[in-house]
């Protein structure tokens, strides 16, 4: 099945084979070649890089539920910090007593605080598979109650969306707050260890740079199986016309819920494997503009492709990366700019426009 | 016969007339004299001669007396040694600042050496606080006499309550009347009869005060012993249903306080979302970038301000008009060129809209620094109104609040009577309909947007009197101001108001209980839960329109 896909998608099988050879050479070349070699990729390159492809991961669950069912969630955000957050407990309890304070339980922010005890909703992060399956569940069930209460109660278009950007702005809030426990203003950083390896070394980058570029074609994978399966087609359908689906007997609230929550739970890896390559998480991922950073994304790239999320992240972040280092005001400008003539003139992205340019080209 | 009474009656107008002046200028040239002999006399160098002169000063009628006693009290008068003349100084960095103690005229700086210190000693001190006080209790400012009861019950004697008793008896204005009695009362309460005790905490009771409160709680306390401070039981008992009674309405002060304050947060919100319901109901068009058309209203202040820098006042005014026009020319522009190609696509508009409020805040951050910029109150709307001890609202607050009512009666008011009101209704209620009637929809929907935009502008006029004005100004509103459109329902501009004002209110008594913060959460959750009760807000579009 795999290979009929690869021969049919040609677009996506390239696509899939740019992410695997970075995913591969980027950190080979890193570790192998000597640092003055052509050839060589620097540290912060790699880390760059594994930032590029959480972000493509991020990208391509907005467009699961934008592109396909037509959700325009202003909240992505929101499930990529909890994600993060998740992971980011995990590596704080990974520190042990080598915290500033020295207290073999409680991580350094606690005892700053003058807390005694560790809240229970810290309990069992020590275990990495626990952290793992929390990665995906908090996000998971935030999106099914959620979506379950908005869906049911057929919560559409702008509500919609305005509602899942109140959704991660009271998040934003509550995490601000000291009394949280998750750190507050500063949130979760200098972490140590991984797996009982040093996050800091340039093995463990590499590593996570390949398990990024793993997980991310896997999900590409996935997300592909399931749009192309009759599930994805009554999605798909539930965008075009929704009443006419409801219409013909299909729980139009259950199909909307499903991608949701699995949209949420792609979200929530991505934030997992984002935090330990750029060492730190805080509130401020929960920002509503960072929301709306990743729908740019996928609007750039071009909706209802998967893999235009996917282009849109990296393409955008690149950018960013660039205009950020040479003129830091030029950014917002930028990125202003590209919202509004990417809405009005490339309704496809650049990828759609690119592909009705070729196909035009062919006739 | 009828001219020659006729013109009799002239000659005695003309008479009146000639002489009135005269008369008013007899009784001038009196008074003026013994002012001048008393301020001769203040002017000598025996003690004695100066207590009389003070007593003189008094008797005089004339405020300029007042003035300068007040200022040999504080020891702000002097001789001018060269004139031997007796004036009142301003102390500044290179001297005095004086006037002429005689007539008011300013006489300009001189050097400190040039003028002595009009002296007095401990006596005289006692007896000129007393004459002023006096003096003030019977002025005709009841301010001023409020004042002199205060002044009065800092250091109350036999003395100041005899003052204080006749001057209740004379008393007509209420207030003055209040703040005599609440004096005695404490006074009283130190009396050594039981019944005189009573009768003042039945006074006291009516009259809610920080010291009527500390006091009646001290009859309530022990002594190091064990005894009852007060011996009479009675006399406690009164006294802690009379502080039961205080609490109550201490209660009532506060929840009129959180109401107060409850609504001025509304008021902001109504403002910030007013525009934003125009917009929405209408053209169900999402504005992200209402926030900054709201900063650019706020910045239009601010640059007004920095070109009328004498007359903060009237530029505030001016601004307001101004930040109208700019904003609205502002949304204009935006619906010209993006949101016209969007028609049908909210989703995209809401997009393209958030593209425009990045580019604004840079633009601003770029032009203005992203520092804050403080913008300055005119003075009568800083400062608190202080209604009693407990209870003082801020002026800023009440005018935003009186502002936002007029703001919401003028939209209503356009809404309703213009022209051009009638059209936005008729496109709201349904578009292609109105169309075939031929109302230019393109041209109302361009002016709705202005309109909206308008009333943003103005919004952030009021803002810039409560918070700095930054580039962050407008993102800090807009999911407020979503909330209120949301919660109140589209195109109900009676929904907003309701929404805006319940939402403030909602915030600011949780506030206490939970704190700012969770306050906020708790509220947008609460609408979170809300929209999935009512989708479409507390006051839903009924009929043909609802299904767009």
């Amino acid at each position: 099945m795999l290979l009929r896909f690869l021969k049919q998608d040609k677009a996506a099988t390239s696509l899939l084979g740019c992410v695997a050879l970075v995913a591969l050479v980027v950190p080979l070349c890193n570790l192998l070649t000597p640092a003055e070699s052509l050839l060589h990729f620097s540290a912060y390159s790699v880390s760059i890089m594994g930032k590029y492809l959480t972000f493509a991961l991020l990208g391509l669950s907005l467009d699961l539920v934008w592109g396909y069912c037509g959700i325009l969630a202003l909240g992505q955000g929101a499930f990529f910090a909890l994600g993060g957050y998740a992971m980011g407990m995990y590596l704080m309890r990974q520190i042990g007593n080598r915290g500033v304070y020295g207290n073999p339980s409680l991580p350094d922010f606690m005892v700053f605080l003058n807390w005694t005890e560790l809240p229970w909703y810290w309990y069992g992060l020590e275990h990495f598979w626990f952290a793992a399956l929390l990665v995906v569940l908090v996000p998971g069930l935030l999106a099914f109650v959620f979506g379950w209460l908005a869906f049911r109660s057929r919560v559409t278009g702008v509500y919609l969306s305005i509602i899942t950007q109140a959704l991660t702005y009271a998040l934003l809030l509550a995490f601000f707050r000291n009394e949280m426990g998750f750190g507050g203003n500063n949130g979760l950083t200098d972490f140590k260890e991984i797996l009982g390896f040093n996050i800091q070394s340039e093995a463990v980058r590499a590593c996570l740079l390949m398990a990024s570029g793993i997980v991310l074609i896997l999900a590409f994978l996935v997300s592909r199986w399931v749009i192309q399966s009759k599930l994805g087609r009554v999605v798909t359908a539930i965008r075009d016309q929704e009443m006419r689906v409801r219409f013909l007997g299909y729980r139009v609230e259950h199909f909307k819920l499903w991608v949701f929550v699995f949209s949420a739970m792609l979200a929530g890896i991505a934030g997992a494997l984002y935090v330990p390559q750029v060492g730190i998480i805080n509130p401020s991922e929960f920002a509503p503009l960072n929301s709306l950073e990743i729908v740019i994304w996928v609007a750039i790239g071009g909706r209802g492709t998967l893999y235009g999320g996917i282009v849109g992240a990296v393409l955008v972040n690149y950018a960013k990366t660039l205009l950020t280092g040479w003129m830091p005001e030029i950014w917002l400008f930028f990125l202003g700019t590209t919202f509004i003539l990417v809405t009005v003139l490339l309704p496809d992205g650049l990828l759609g426009f690119w592909g009705r340019r070729l196909r035009e080209q062919k006739q | 016969m009828k001219s020659s009474f006729f013109r009799r009656c002239c000659e005695l107008i003309g008479l009146l007339i000639i002489l009135s002046p005269g008369f008013a200028q007899g009784q001038d040239v009196a008074a003026n004299t013994i002012f001048a002999q008393a301020l001769a006399k203040l002017n000598g160098t025996s003690m004695q001669e100066r207590g009389m002169a003070i007593e003189q000063l008094a008797a005089v009628k004339e405020p300029r007396a007042l003035l300068i006693l007040q200022a040999l009290l504080d020891g702000r008068l002097y001789q001018l040694k060269a004139e031997n003349k007796l004036v009142i100084g301003e102390e500044v960095d290179a001297g005095y600042q004086l006037s002429d103690a005689d007539t008011g005229q300013t006489l300009g700086l001189v050097e400190r050496d040039a003028t002595q210190k009009v002296t007095m000693n401990n006596s005289l001190r006692v007896a000129l606080r007393k004459t002023i006080g006096r003096l003030e209790l019977n002025a005709t400012d009841a301010k001023v006499r409020i004042h002199a009861v205060h002044a009065i019950a800092k250091a109350i004697d036999t003395e100041g309550i005899a003052l204080l008793g006749e001057r209740l008896v004379i008393e007509q204005d209420k207030s003055v009347q209040d703040e005599i009695k609440l004096t005695l009362g404490l006074e009283q309460l130190n009396s050594s009869d039981k019944a005189a005790r009573l009768a003042a905490i039945a006074l006291l009771k009516d009259h809610a005060s920080q010291d009527v409160v500390n006091r009646l709680n001290e009859l309530q306390e022990k002594d190091a012993a064990g005894n009852f401070l007060e011996a009479d039981a009675d006399v406690r008992n009164q006294a802690k249903a009379a502080l039961a009674k205080i609490n109550a309405s201490l209660q009532v002060y506060a929840a009129i306080e959180t109401l107060f304050f409850g609504l001025s947060l509304g008021a902001v919100l109504v403002l910030a979302a007013i525009g934003l319901a125009i917009t929405f109901g209408v053209m169900g068009v999402i504005n992200m970038a209402h926030g900054e058309l709201m900063m650019l209203g706020a910045y239009t202040t601010y640059v007004m301000q920095q070109l009328l820098p004498d007359y903060l006042g009237l530029s505030l005014f001016l601004a307001i008009p101004a930040a109208f026009v700019i904003s609205a020319l502002a949304g204009i522009a935006i619906e010209r060129c993006i949101i016209r190609f969007l028609y049908g696509r909210p989703l995209e508009t809401l997009l393209a809209t958030f593209g425009v409020s990045l580019f604004l805040q840079q633009a601003v951050r770029s032009i203005f620094t992203p520092l804050n910029r403080s913008v300055a109150s005119p003075t009568w709307m800083s400062g608190t109104w202080q209604i009693n001890d407990f209870l003082s609202l801020t002026w800023n607050r009440f005018y935003i609040l009186i502002f936002c009512l007029l703001v919401f009666a003028l939209l209503l008011q356009i809404l309703k009577r213009t022209r051009l009101g009638l059209e936005v209704r008729a496109v709201a209620q349904n578009r292609n309909m109105a169309k075939a009637m031929g109302i230019p929809t393109a041209r109302v929907d361009a002016m709705t947007f202005g309109l909206g935009s308008g009333i943003a502008g103005v919004a952030g006029v009021a803002l810039s009197q409560i918070t700095n004005v930054g580039p962050n100004l407008g993102q800090a509103y807009i999911v407020d101001s979503f909330m209120v459109v949301v919660f109140g329902g589209v195109g109900n501009l009676w929904g907003t108001l309701l929404a805006g004002f319940s939402l403030g209110i909602a915030n600011k008594l949780l506030e206490p209980m939970a704190g700012a913060v969770l306050a906020k959460i708790v509220v947008l959750v609460f609408i979170i839960l809300f929209i999935q009760k009512r989708p479409r807000g507390l006051f839903p579009q009924k009929g043909r329109a609802a299904e767009g």
